[in-house]
């Protein structure tokens, strides 16, 4: 590549047109390398999963091989556990984006406020998000919930309340409270630096007239945050679709079935019973998924990109 | 802010503040908290505040959990993966940012399009062909990984801090008769490297916090502290002050970097679209 950028042409030495042509050449040389790697990442696994998606595949059976059709779908399809597992997927996503979009956009607004140690307080709000997802989950499923050790059974106890096993009566839930835990503060981080960017005459100026409080969070604030929460809602989307270190941890899908998403099924299938043609199927069917979410991701940044 | 807020307004807005501050975080202050308890103290009931601290917790996770393996690897992945990915990142954004073309902005788009692939969906692939080359429980297997899935971050933050280096100055560099390695080494580096340096940040915290891959990738060899601390989930997860020790001393260096860089880190999590 070095040796491609000496052939640059010294400024003045070479006509415009040929200048232009050249730099051409030398863009198309230093964006090559990433987006040859990134053609390759992004097209030799999807070919991959969709062909196990439709072959006969498993590593303990080396018996069983050859053309499946559809086989593999129609199995995934019409098992109960597939169907709970998209409904848990799609119940963990939601619960998490109302806990963290609506809060987040509420405690954007608080911490906005001038008050005494705002900056310290923001940063303790804040954290969650760099905490790694397997110490968060550990941290709420053993110091914070266990039902005999944990602060909280400690809590119900000392107000006369029996301790609940959340994890073990909850199990769904429970997850859905953890990863809100971490996410939270993305919103908070994002729609915080959002509302900042706010012009502060603006705001003055709905104030000298008259407007409350309420008013001018409905009529200036959420206008304004409109984009900023379309994108924390995407971004949001797309890793909570794949959820997967918090469940593992916690309570490895079960009881049952009760906690199992879409990607923990698909990594039961696959790393568990080694059915590598049905973890495929199941795959193909969460990139469709997510693809659905990230074409609006893509159009909302691409609007401003423009800009 | 010319007027005047109410005094009971303000004494509010600071209670609620501070409540709701103080109760997100106390997960986090009761972690360090209890990583400074003995085994005994940890699980006492009703949980103890005052008590005299110990280092044996520390102690435990240094000498029996090998926790040097792990964080070793754990940053041998994360640097690996960073200094890749950045290497690769900035001629590409220079390209991108500099020498535009027609297809400037749909590659960025696609770009952006390629870091929508749910992990999950490609699992059965990746493993196969990790294990098919001997890349399976190895730190350059998953820095690799690490790396790719980065990739379309890092571009696109250093596009926007590139965007914001204006053009004439690295013009009047080419004038002079600098080559475009010279503009870019020598011009253009020193003027965005807040810049690289915040986006370089952000991968260090995305690789270091990586669970998925981490997980399903390495086992004993290249565990990282992600897949380390996932094994207290079995019972030895119940010993409170080895499992708060080790947690604390996974998360407190991202903790740290995230508490410095949080403005710049909103610009690459929402690819430029907040600022």
């Amino acid at each position: 590549m070095q040796a491609v950028l000496e052939h640059s042409p010294p400024a003045g030495a070479t006509a415009l047109n040929q200048t232009k042509v050249r730099g051409k050449r030398t863009g198309l040389l230093l964006l090559s390398p990433s987006v040859l790697l990134l053609l390759v990442w992004s097209i030799v696994p999807l070919v991959m999963t969709l062909w196990y998606s439709v072959q006969n595949y498993n590593l303990v059976d080396p018996t069983l091989h050859g053309f499946a059709g559809i086989d593999n779908y129609w199995y995934l399809l019409t098992d109960p556990d597939f169907l709970h597992s998209l409904l848990n997927t799609f119940i963990l996503v939601a619960g998490v984006l109302l806990i963290s979009v609506g809060g987040g956009t509420l405690l954007a607004v608080l911490y906005d406020q001038e008050f005494f140690g705002r900056g310290i307080a923001r940063i303790m709000v804040i954290s969650p998000f760099f905490i790694m997802p397997t110490v968060s989950a550990l941290l709420w499923k053993n110091l914070m919930l266990h039902p005999i050790y944990g602060v909280y059974s400690a809590m119900m106890r000392a107000v006369g309340l029996t301790p609940i096993d959340w994890l073990a009566r909850f199990p769904l839930l429970t997850v859905m409270m953890i990863v809100a835990w971490e996410w939270l503060p993305f919103a908070v981080l994002i729609l915080l630096t959002a509302v900042q960017s706010l012009d502060g005459e603006q705001r003055e100026a709905a104030r000298m007239d008259g407007a409350g409080p309420i008013a001018r969070f409905r009529y200036i604030i959420l206008p304004h945050l409109g984009r900023a929460i379309s994108v924390v809602v995407m971004i949001e989307t797309i890793y909570l679709l794949t959820i997967f270190a918090e469940i593992s941890v916690t309570t490895a899908g079960g009881p049952g079935v009760a906690s199992t998403n879409l990607a923990y099924l698909i990594y039961s299938r696959a790393l568990l019973q080694f059915d590598v043609g049905g973890a495929s199927a199941g795959g193909v069917i969460a990139i469709i998924i997510a693809n659905i979410v990230a074409i609006f991701l893509v159009r909302a940044v691409a609007r401003n990109l423009e800009a | 802010m010319a007027l005047k807020t109410k005094t009971s307004t303000r004494i509010g807005v600071t209670i609620l503040g501070w409540g709701i501050a103080l109760w997100l975080f106390f997960p986090i202050f009761w972690m360090i908290l209890t990583s400074f308890k003995s085994e005994v103290q940890a699980i006492s009931t009703p949980p103890k505040l005052f008590f005299m601290p110990t280092l044996s917790s520390y102690g435990e996770v240094f000498e029996r959990a090998s926790y040097w393996h792990f964080a070793l690897n754990t940053v041998i992945v994360s640097v690996g993966a960073t200094a890749i990915a950045v290497a690769l990142a900035v001629p590409a954004a220079y390209s991108m940012a500099f020498l535009p073309s027609k297809r400037t902005r749909g590659t960025l788009l696609w770009m952006l399009s390629t870091r929508m692939l749910p992990p999950v969906g490609v699992l059965v692939p990746i493993y196969l062909l990790a294990r098919n080359t001997h890349l399976l429980d190895t730190c350059t297997g998953l820095a690799v990984v690490d790396m790719l899935t980065n990739l379309p971050i890092i571009v696109w933050m250093l596009y926007t801090f590139f965007r914001e280096v204006p053009a004439p100055i690295l013009e009047a560099g080419r004038m002079d008769g600098a080559t475009r390695w010279q503009e870019m080494t020598m011009v253009l580096l020193p003027l965005a490297l807040p810049g690289i340096a915040s986006t370089a940040l952000l991968s260090l915290i995305l690789c270091w916090n990586e669970a998925f891959w981490s997980l399903n990738l390495t086992s004993s060899h290249a565990a990282p502290l992600t897949a380390f601390i996932a094994s207290f989930s079995s019972p030895e997860g119940l010993f409170f002050g080895k499992l708060s020790a080790a947690s604390t001393l996974a998360v407190a260096p991202i903790l740290v970097f995230g508490w410095i860089s949080q403005k710049q880190l909103v610009r690459g999590l929402t690819f430029g679209a907040v600022k």
